[in-house]
């Protein structure tokens, strides 16, 4: 049985198709997801995001040990600033991607996948066990509220004081929001400006109407999984379990920089990336664009005349290029004569660098 | 509770079959309810006029932002139209399932099997929605 968000009624009030995601009752649409991704390129969107998990970690060593059990420079993080980092194992697997916000000089919040938090948490106290500093899952705490698009920023400066025109891509600070204490977070994954509300679960339903009658008159409309899938896949954003596992590093997956060797200290995984981290991988994560109308989909071959080069790992029509897209890794080299294996039939594409959408800023 | 015309047949893929007692050629579409499952539906194959088909073949797909299905002939016989504007405008099996977003017209040969009534569709619906 799924576990409901606080905002399931108000999901089904909308008539919202749900869907079982990690273990979460989720709304993946409303009505049109073409409409709701179009509303968040356009105007705004908002999302339920509380399945995702709040693990906090505090204490006078807390950056230490996040510098230990994550590849980032966390205690090098200013208050009030985040940073996109990994988990990996021993052997420098990525075991999630994260976002930790630096909440003060002894408060971080670690947000991790939904289908990763349990394991994360545990990992974490794992490894913060030699160092002053608690961990916390306060998942069921939490609900966070997405409002993504080019008119967040007016929306939701109707419910708020908070500066939010001083408020950096990747900052979060804390402050109140329709009369309720929210961190306000300049996060999102959907490739558009935007904002992450972190609220308490009781807070959710008075917030989210808060925001829909403020944002109706923007143009905002409710948003499913489905775009969101959709949005961050034009970002070129990855995906725990499509874009990332545990049978590949940072480095295979190109997003190597957030690797910080230079930090003081061992870390897990530091001895294995090392001796990585100059090797050439074997294959690399590009973007395709079909020249058909059929959509390659995850897990479908990629070839080049008729021989297996590669592997699509997210793929979807696009609505900012109208034509279908996908993340794949690719062998190196092989950059032209590409297709993908669509049930059979070698569907022609054109390789091309991520992301396929970039916003105007 | 999604919209079953209580004038067509009906077929445990979400097919639907108009005409089947008036004479030799049916219409087929998909139904409401199966593209609300769907979600917007983005691009659909259909089969090639003058084929033939046995009841049960695969003959297109439908894909949506989410997901591929395929298309089974409802009947057997042979395939005497298709629906150019579903495939160049999709949207249509989400706005219009049983009107312009048919797909697919067969002259029937033989007797179909297994195919559904209105009320026994409405069953099968209601127990996987």
């Amino acid at each position: 049985m799924s576990r409901p968000t606080p905002l399931r009624d108000v999901h089904e009030d909308l008539g919202a198709t749900l869907t079982d995601f990690a273990g979460w009752l989720m709304p993946l649409r409303y009505g049109s997801e073409s409409a709701e991704h179009r509303a968040v390129r356009e105007a705004a969107g908002l999302f339920d995001l509380s399945h995702m998990g709040e693990i906090f970690v505090t204490g006078p060593q807390a950056g230490e040990a996040l510098d230990y059990a994550l590849v980032g420079h966390l205690s090098a993080l200013t208050p009030g600033r985040a940073r996109y980092t990994m988990i990996v194992n021993e052997r420098g697997g990525v075991l999630d991607d994260l976002i930790v916000y630096r909440l003060g000089d002894e408060e971080f919040m670690v947000v991790a996948n939904a289908s990763n938090c349990e394991m994360v948490a545990g990992e974490l106290t794992e490894r913060a066990r030699a160092y002053d500093a608690a961990v916390e899952d306060r998942s069921d705490q939490y609900a966070l509220i997405a409002v993504q698009g080019p008119r967040s920023q007016e929306i939701l400066a109707t419910l708020t004081d908070a500066d939010l025109a001083g408020l950096k891509y990747y900052a979060g600070l804390p402050g109140v929001v329709d009369g309720r204490r929210a961190l306000i977070a300049r996060t999102g994954y959907t490739g558009e400006d935007g904002f992450e509300l972190f609220v308490a679960a009781q807070d959710a339903v008075p917030l989210w109407h808060a925001l829909m009658t403020a944002g109706e008159p923007h143009g905002l409309k409710p948003a499913g999984l489905s775009s969101r899938d959709t949005l961050r896949l034009e970002a070129g954003m990855p995906l725990y379990g499509n874009e990332l596992s545990a049978a590949l590093t940072p480095f295979d997956a190109g997003l190597g920089r957030v690797v910080k060797f230079d930090k003081p200290g061992d870390f897990v995984g530091r001895q294995a990336l090392e001796a990585v981290k100059d090797d050439q991988p074997r294959r690399r994560l590009v973007g395709l664009v079909a020249r058909t109308r059929r959509v390659p989909r995850h897990g479908y071959p990629v070839t080049k005349d008729g021989v297996v080069v590669g592997e699509v790992t997210s793929g979807a029509p696009s609505q900012s290029l109208g034509k279908p897209i996908a993340m794949a890794y690719v062998d190196a080299g092989a950059d032209s004569g590409l297709a993908v294996d669509i049930r059979g039939s070698q569907e022609p594409m054109d390789l091309v660098e991520l992301p396929f959408y970039r916003r105007n800023k | 509770m999604s919209n079953i015309p209580d004038d067509l047949s009906y077929t445990k893929e979400h097919e639907w079959v108009a005409g089947l007692d008036d004479g030799l050629t049916v219409t087929v579409g998909v139904t409401a309810f199966a593209a609300e499952q769907l979600g917007d539906v983005v691009y659909v194959q259909l089969p090639e006029v003058g084929t033939s088909v046995e009841q049960g073949d695969s003959v297109g797909e439908v894909e949506s932002t989410k997901s591929v299905n395929e298309i089974y002939a409802p009947v057997g016989g042979e395939i005497t139209e298709v629906n150019q504007a579903v495939v160049d405008d999709p949207g249509l099996v989400n706005s219009d399932p049983y009107g312009e977003g048919w797909m697919f017209k067969v002259r029937v040969e033989g007797d179909p099997e297994d195919l559904l009534s209105p009320e026994e569709y409405t069953a099968l619906t209601s127990g996987e929605s």
